[in-house]
């Protein structure tokens, strides 16, 4: 399924190449030699995101990063917020899915310019896609940049893409134990989302004070709002948030 | 997964590393990987073969050591490891914790072949 874990070729492939093909002569009788290296292993991908931090600081533009599973709304809750804040902000939207045009059709169809990244089978977004991406977009015009990362709830939290913010929605149609499912995902969160409230009347199951509790216990200090893309208070707080966190970032920029 | 795209990562600086020291063998590759770093030890010792094919690290061996999650208490200051989902300080319970090891992901060091002066001549 999956081009990074090797999963399509199988077990037995994948574990094979230990044995096969011997790389150049091999020297006998020499002896070895232990080097300390210790460095962060994405220490290139750390290096592009500092640089992307750089360019968005540049050019007065707040970065956030949305993660989160497949289909917890976040392409809805970017409509919602592109809509509310027209006329006050400028916004963009990086788009990352494996195929398709789609979300970036749906958010240019919101008045918004937008970028889709098409990872392939790669199941996150990197330091050097985004910035890619970024020279397709018209950044000195922008307030608030979203990247909308693929939708999955391991591999985008190890990638630091250069974003000031990391996101992280968590919708009601899911069970309130993914904190404690996806702990270096929730972790990684500077806000938490709790979504499609407006359809907790109908499921049972999920609880929200569960669910704050779940992210308390992966040790998750930010911020949480419960809301809806229908509006009300949670959504109000929701773009609170953006404006609040798009002067911070001004102010320090100054 | 993306344990993939990590070992290429790692490649790189290994390759790196190896060509600072006249492009020898590399024997093998130790990292630590944190319980919290996002990575799975067994998922990059699967995918480490496939990113050192063809590369001077073709032959070595991945030794991946696993860094457990250890928290430190901001109430009693104790330093205690803690499981993932639940970080909690583990000897007076509080939540109020900061972790200090078990969210990294390095390579500590590689081992390359020196040829003995012998053979070199």
């Amino acid at each position: 399924m999956c081009r990074d874990c090797g999963c399509s070729l199988g077990p037995s492939a994948a574990r094979a190449p230990f044995a096969a093909q011997p790389a150049g002569p091999k020297a006998s009788h020499g002896h070895v030699e232990s080097i300390e290296v210790i460095t962060a292993i994405l220490d290139a991908n750390d290096r592009v995101a500092a640089h992307n931090r750089a360019h968005f600081d540049a050019h007065g533009v707040l970065a956030v990063n949305l993660m989160s599973s497949p289909g917890s709304g976040k392409t809805s809750l970017l409509e919602a917020t592109i809509r509310a804040l027209q006329g006050e902000l400028k916004l963009g939207v990086i788009e990352g899915d494996l195929a398709t045009e789609n979300d970036a059709a749906r958010i240019r169809a919101c008045g918004v310019p937008a970028v889709q990244i098409t990872t392939g089978n790669a199941c996150h977004l990197d330091a050097q896609m985004v910035h890619d991406a970024l020279h397709e977009l018209p950044l000195g015009g922008l307030d608030v940049l979203f990247v909308e990362n693929v939708g999955n709830l391991v591999c985008p939290a190890s990638f630091d893409l250069g974003a000031h913010r990391n996101v992280t929605l968590l919708s009601v149609t899911e069970g309130d134990d993914k904190p404690a499912k996806y702990p270096v995902m929730f972790r990684a969160g500077d806000l938490t989302l709790i979504s499609k409230v407006d359809l907790l009347p109908h499921l049972e199951d999920f609880s929200v004070e569960r669910a704050r509790q779940s992210l308390r216990q992966v040790g998750f200090a930010g911020g949480i709002l419960e809301l809806s893309r229908r509006g009300g208070e949670g959504f109000a707080a929701w773009l609170g948030w953006l404006r609040s966190e798009l002067a911070s970032r001004r102010a320090a920029a100054a | 997964m993306h344990e993939l795209a990590v070992c290429q990562a790692l490649i790189d600086q290994v390759e790196r590393v190896s060509r600072q020291h006249g492009r020898r063998r590399v024997l093998s590759v130790t990292v630590s990987v944190g319980v919290l770093s996002g990575v799975e030890g067994k998922l990059l010792e699967h995918a480490f073969p496939l990113a050192a094919a063809g590369t001077v690290a073709e032959e070595a061996t991945l030794v991946v050591e696993s860094v457990p999650v250890t928290v430190r208490c901001r109430t009693c200051r104790a330093e205690t490891e803690a499981a993932p989902n639940r970080l909690v300080c583990g000897a007076c319970r509080d939540w109020q914790v900061d972790v200090i090891a078990g969210e990294e992901m390095l390579l500590q060091r590689i081992e390359i072949e020196v040829e003995t002066v012998a053979e070199a001549v």
